[in-house]
């Protein structure tokens, strides 16, 4: 068993995307559960799909929750709130970029690491320069 | 002359009616500065509550109020699902077992309101959001009920000063939601969950000053 990922996205395709993005990487060893899209599919987010989401990866050896924007953060921790019990895995909702922080997360996971290693790891794609800026 | 569980329920359709009215004028202020969708969203939660409102209309204050929240969180999908959600959740549960409150009753209720959209938005008034119409508010409530004011004018103070309260974020740059994105470019517009909040406060003040008539 290893660490599981939650993609929250106030699009459905853009948290598809990121989840087959990230899933290329972990080569099917990591649960990556979406949670894209208000409950008609719609842009926004939905505190519903988010807590099925995580129910869905349920059992596994902690959950990281990457997001993208605003409100996604506030309907996350009300999920977290709702699907807290007492055999549930610990939950952390990263401050990560979400395509960086997930695919990072997405290689720490599958090689099981810890969820504060991955957690910590995906953090650490704030730091990943994309363009070497020093070359141009 | 408290606020009755018959007032809860023709505040609460009185919010959807109002809402539903203004969805246009908020949506067009969550335009320039946000995702354009609160009148939208707001509309969708409240006629949705709206659908749902006779199955509790029978309870208790807090058990009504409880309903709402869950409903927005449910079917509002921008960030005042999870706000007004939480805000109508602690208010249900500052009111739970009651069937009339009174002017301290109303202030402790709109206060545990206010503490939620505090804790779940980790915002402070300043910030150009609904906590910029609701503070103030809630401050001008209080003083008319240590001064032991009616309960029609407490509602109406606490009304005027979220207007106050709403106008005065058209000068502030957003530091917290969508807006905030667009830096110094917030500055100027007004805040349409700051309106949207005056519109609900609003909404109870008339619903108990026709009752007093």
């Amino acid at each position: 068993m290893s660490v599981s990922l939650v993609i929250v996205s106030h699009s459905v395709r853009l948290a598809e995307g990121v989840a087959e993005l990230a899933g290329q990487m972990a080569h099917g060893k990591v649960a990556i559960a979406v949670a894209g899209g208000t409950a008609e599919g719609g842009l926004g987010t939905s505190v519903e799909k988010i807590l099925a989401a995580l129910r869905q990866v349920d059992g596994s050896d902690g959950i990281l929750v990457l997001l993208d924007l605003g409100s996604a953060v506030m309907a996350t921790e009300m999920a977290v709130e709702v699907f807290a019990h007492d055999s549930a895995p610990e939950v952390l909702i990263s401050s990560a970029p979400l395509v960086e922080g997930a695919v990072i997360a997405a290689v720490e996971a599958s090689v099981g690491n810890s969820l504060q290693e991955v957690a910590d790891a995906a953090a650490s794609a704030y730091t990943l320069p994309k363009v070497n800026t020093r070359n141009r | 002359m408290p606020v009755t569980t018959e007032d809860v329920v023709r505040w609460i359709t009185r919010v959807a009616a109002v809402l539903h009215e203004n969805r246009g004028y908020l949506t067009q202020l969550d335009s320039p500065i946000g995702d354009a969708d609160h009148g939208i969203n707001l509309d969708r939660g409240f006629q949705a509550v709206m659908d749902k409102l006779p199955t509790v209309a029978n309870m208790d204050i807090g058990s009504i109020l409880k309903m709402v929240g869950t409903t927005l969180v449910s079917t509002v999908g921008g960030a005042a699902g999870p706000l007004y959600g939480t805000a109508f959740l602690r208010a249900g549960m500052a009111t739970s077992g009651k069937n009339e409150l009174y002017e301290a009753d109303v202030v402790s209720m709109l206060e545990a309101a206010l503490e939620g959209i505090k804790a779940r938005g980790k915002a402070q008034p300043g910030e150009k959001t609904m906590l910029d119409a609701l503070t103030p508010a809630i401050a001008a409530m209080k003083e008319v009920e240590q001064q032991h004011g009616s309960m029609a004018q407490l509602l109406q103070r606490g009304s005027d000063a979220a207007e106050t309260g709403m106008k005065a974020t058209i000068p502030l740059r957003a530091t917290k939601g969508r807006a905030s994105y667009l830096g110094a470019r917030s500055i100027g517009h007004q805040d349409p969950g700051a309106t949207s909040s005056w519109l609900i406060l609003k909404s109870l003040a008339e619903t108990c000053a026709q009752k007093s008539r």
